[in-house]
């Protein structure tokens, strides 16, 4: 039997939105408020949904000690209470939770091995979310 | 097609332990879920059906038949129960989440005429959700 599980977890970060390749107008025109030079924060909420066949045994479809060990090394300890613009995720592109959203799927499509990664969701604020099944359709 | 989605509250005990693995093997694997005293969650449940809006009633499905159920087949059976010692899925099965809406599935699945089931979502905590679509 194949089960979707969602774990949640949360982190807070600053960012500003700015383009290089973007005059100081266009980048005022197209950011808004979220392009003030010296950034801002958020409290971000990420949702990661992993699906697989639920083990006779455990009745598990995975660890949740290995999956929340694995978030924390790897996505909370490098993006928790940190101006996200610093990073060398975001050394050529604008860290928008659109690409903070695949720069996350990335890191857990390549290390996480447990479960089959289905997908990510990234909320900003109360008001916004996002989500990334690394390019794929995705089911309700 | 649309698609609706009723919600429910129950609270139950449960603890995790395979009767195949040794004290330390139950240990390791649950940590403090295998506690034998069992322990407890407020467990949120979320049914979504599906079908087509009958043009006359304006419903896909009946909410009333719907609650009605929901009541009858898991609230009932579950709520304010210990679901290793009173519900009969889990006497030889491990009540994790993902048994959980499985078994839920498979007890309103049959039951459903007027629209067909689409997706059963328990959650845990606020933090931790299952999602099962009825696949084998």
């Amino acid at each position: 039997m194949k089960a979707h599980l969602t774990r949640r977890y949360m982190f807070s970060a600053s960012h500003r939105l700015h383009s290089d390749a973007m005059s100081d107008n266009e980048n005022a025109a197209t950011y808004g408020k979220c392009n003030n030079p010296y950034g801002h924060g958020h409290n971000y909420a990420l949702e990661v949904t992993v699906s697989g066949p639920v083990d006779q045994s455990t009745g598990m479809v995975c660890n949740l000690v290995d999956l929340d060990g694995f978030v924390e090394q790897e996505i909370l300890q490098r993006f928790d209470h940190q101006n996200l613009n610093t990073l060398r995720e975001f050394t050529e592109s604008v860290p928008t939770t659109e690409n903070l959203c695949t720069a996350i799927h990335d890191i857990l499509q390549r290390g996480f091995k447990q479960a089959h990664l289905e997908k990510i969701r990234l909320e900003e604020t109360m008001m916004n979310s996002f989500e990334y099944a690394g390019g794929k359709e995705m089911i309700l | 097609m649309v698609y609706l989605t009723r919600k429910a509250e129950f609270s139950a005990s449960h603890y995790y332990h395979n009767p195949d693995f040794t004290p330390e093997e139950n240990q390791r694997m649950f940590g403090k879920c295998n506690n034998p005293n069992g322990h407890g969650h407020n467990y949120t449940l979320e049914v979504t059906v599906k079908g087509n809006v009958n043009p006359r009633s304006g419903f896909v499905v009946d909410l009333k038949q719907l609650k009605e159920i929901l009541h009858r087949e898991v609230l009932d059976a579950m709520d304010h129960r210990f679901l290793n010692k009173e519900v009969p899925e889990f006497f030889n099965r491990i009540p994790t989440t993902e048994n959980l809406a499985i078994a839920i599935w498979q007890r309103l699945a049959p039951k459903l005429t007027a629209a067909q089931l689409h997706r059963v979502r328990v959650y845990e905590t606020p933090d931790l959700f299952v999602d099962f679509y009825g696949e084998a």
